[in-house]
């Protein structure tokens, strides 16, 4: 499973996801904290400080790997700060992963944070003409939600996935972050509840879509001869990240775009972007879906899982209604997906998100997900995807 | 008697208002790959360097690939109505130029009789209005 390009996660640390309507920094700082003393490290042993980002204020250098440098102060240390929307956080894995592979440094921080207003997210203000993000609001009120909902009909469309079988997803991932410390809502919730809740955007419930949440996750990671020689002999590890962005022509409509590409001159790609997403990570890793003992995925809404785990290989095209109704994606069953809860439980902070899910594989495969742990565990898989075609997939292994 | 406002579209440039509106995109004269909305100098296929992009009318007429509605009002820049009035959303597929297209359904579209692969026809609706103007937008129509 080991390969020469894996490096150390010595510490994952997280603030609970909530709306607790502080500022981001402070999130950032305590789930910083709690990654170093995770990994046995001071602040003065980071070398490199990988920032996640998001756009605040109408540009994105106020979110980033700098202002937590600052928060924990200064000491030096290298930085550099990525936009990828919701797949931020990944990329910032994949960034301070090159520099620990490249030799330019032993220890890194990731670190993603933020504080979320109420409601629907929305674009930078402002008369943004150009921007397809700004037009899609304001030519088709095309809020996020209208893009998952237009996923999950199709599913309904194509395989005869029912509104039933979208709630189960919910009720399962509500039952799993029953016990998550760090998880917003910790409830459980019936198919019944789930189906008398307010239909969002049709066919998707309130309790069906993700909401938007503060928090904060961190890790450090580190070279793999720096991890054994501070005592960290079985370190958890980034085995694969995965940033591949989509293949021409990409024949999935993706947010916040009006349009799919054309496929008038060009053969379909042999993977869609969801799919090519999984598969760079599995063959990075060197192993296949059916390696996998946990994922964690991107479930902006219940039916979005669903689509998931097709794009991951855990079953054929059509089947995950199948998989997730025969229970293998419980915990306890044949590949739990979302042992944290997923975003059913947490809601999306978006630059911490991808490193949330990180962290959640990490105590996984180390065995210390209390109340939610997936026995045996050794090789787990995160998958998200960011607006603007940003894949983010990271298979962390023990 | 209200005054009479004057119509216009909700953006320059997407779609032609006459009788028989279509949304306005680009074709490559290189390779034939369409664009919507219009390129902007370079094609977007990477099998073709083509900097040679042809304003055309696409097709007025597709199929559903899927769709739902909104029945919470968006934040800005939506201008919505007070109060807010739900509408839904298409995303139709064009056969000849092999893309999937969004657009707000007609007004009154019933949901529950939608499927996919259902034809839809191209129509100009009212996004929004001011005192003076009637913001045209496209919208996908049910044929019959």
């Amino acid at each position: 499973m080991s390969t020469s390009r894996d490096v150390a996660i010595l510490g994952a640390g997280m603030h609970p996801w909530g709306k607790w309507g502080r500022n981001f920094v402070e999130y950032g700082m305590v789930a910083a904290h709690q990654a170093l003393d995770d990994a046995g490290l001071e602040w003065g042993d980071v070398q490199y400080v990988s920032g996640a980002d998001t756009i605040r204020n109408g540009y994105p250098g106020f979110i980033a790997g700098a202002t937590f440098a600052q928060a924990l102060g200064w000491n030096g240390a290298r930085v550099s700060s990525c936009y990828a929307a919701c797949a931020s956080g990944a990329h910032a894995i994949h960034t301070a992963r090159a520099q620990i592979l490249a030799g330019f440094c032993d220890v890194a921080l990731v670190i993603g944070a933020d504080t979320t207003p109420k409601g629907f997210f929305a674009p930078v203000g402002g008369e943004r003409r150009d921007d397809p993000d700004w037009l899609r609001f304001h030519l088709l009120g095309a809020t996020n939600p209208t893009y998952f909902a237009l996923y999950a009909r199709r599913r309904m469309e194509a395989y005869g996935a029912t509104a039933t079988d979208f709630a189960r997803v919910k009720v399962k991932n509500a039952t799993h972050g029953l016990a998550n410390p760090n998880a917003r809502y910790r409830k459980e919730v019936t198919v019944e509840e789930v189906l008398a809740s307010p239909i969002v955007a049709d066919p998707l419930h309130l309790l069906e879509i993700c909401a938007t949440s503060d928090g904060a996750a961190a890790l450090i990671l580190s070279s793999l001869d720096f991890a054994h020689k501070h005592g960290h002999d079985n370190p958890a590890r980034v085995s694969a990240v995965s940033t591949v962005t989509p293949t021409f022509p990409n024949s999935i409509i993706e947010m916040p775009n009006f349009a799919t590409d054309s496929g008038a001159a060009s053969a379909p790609p042999e993977r869609t972007f969801r799919d090519s997403i999984a598969g760079a990570a599995l063959e990075e890793a060197g192993v296949g879906p059916e390696d996998l003992d946990v994922a964690e995925v991107y479930d902006l809404s219940s039916a979005l899982e669903l689509d998931w785990y097709e794009n991951i290989g855990l079953c054929k095209e059509g089947e995950a209604e199948r998989l997730l109704n025969d229970g293998d994606t419980t915990i306890g069953g044949r590949i739990p997906v979302n042992p944290s809860g997923g975003l059913a439980c947490f809601g999306e902070a978006i630059p911490a998100q991808a490193i949330a899910q990180v962290c959640e594989l990490t105590w996984q495969v180390r065995g210390q997900a209390t109340g939610r742990q997936v026995e045996g565990a050794t090789v787990g898989l995160s998958i998200n995807q960011g607006l603007f075609g940003h894949g983010s997939s990271v298979i962390v292994t023990r | 008697m209200p005054r009479l406002k004057e119509r216009v579209p909700a953006i320059e440039g997407w779609f032609t208002t006459g009788d028989a509106p279509a949304l306005l995109g680009t074709r490559c004269t290189g390779c034939g790959t369409y664009t919507f909305p219009k390129g902007q100098g370079f094609c977007p296929n990477p099998a073709c360097t083509g900097h040679d992009l042809a304003e055309v009318e696409l097709s007025r007429r597709g199929r559903i690939w899927s769709f739902t509605d909104n029945r919470y009002q968006p934040p800005p820049p939506y201008v919505s109505p007070d109060p807010f009035v739900p509408y839904a959303i298409a995303a139709v597929e064009l056969a000849e130029e092999r893309m999937v297209i969004l657009g707000q359904l007609d007004t009154g579209t019933d949901l529950e009789t939608l499927k996919a692969g259902q034809e839809v026809e191209l129509v100009l609706g009212t996004l929004y209005e001011d005192d003076d103007h009637e913001y045209l937008i496209w919208n996908w129509r049910l044929v019959q």
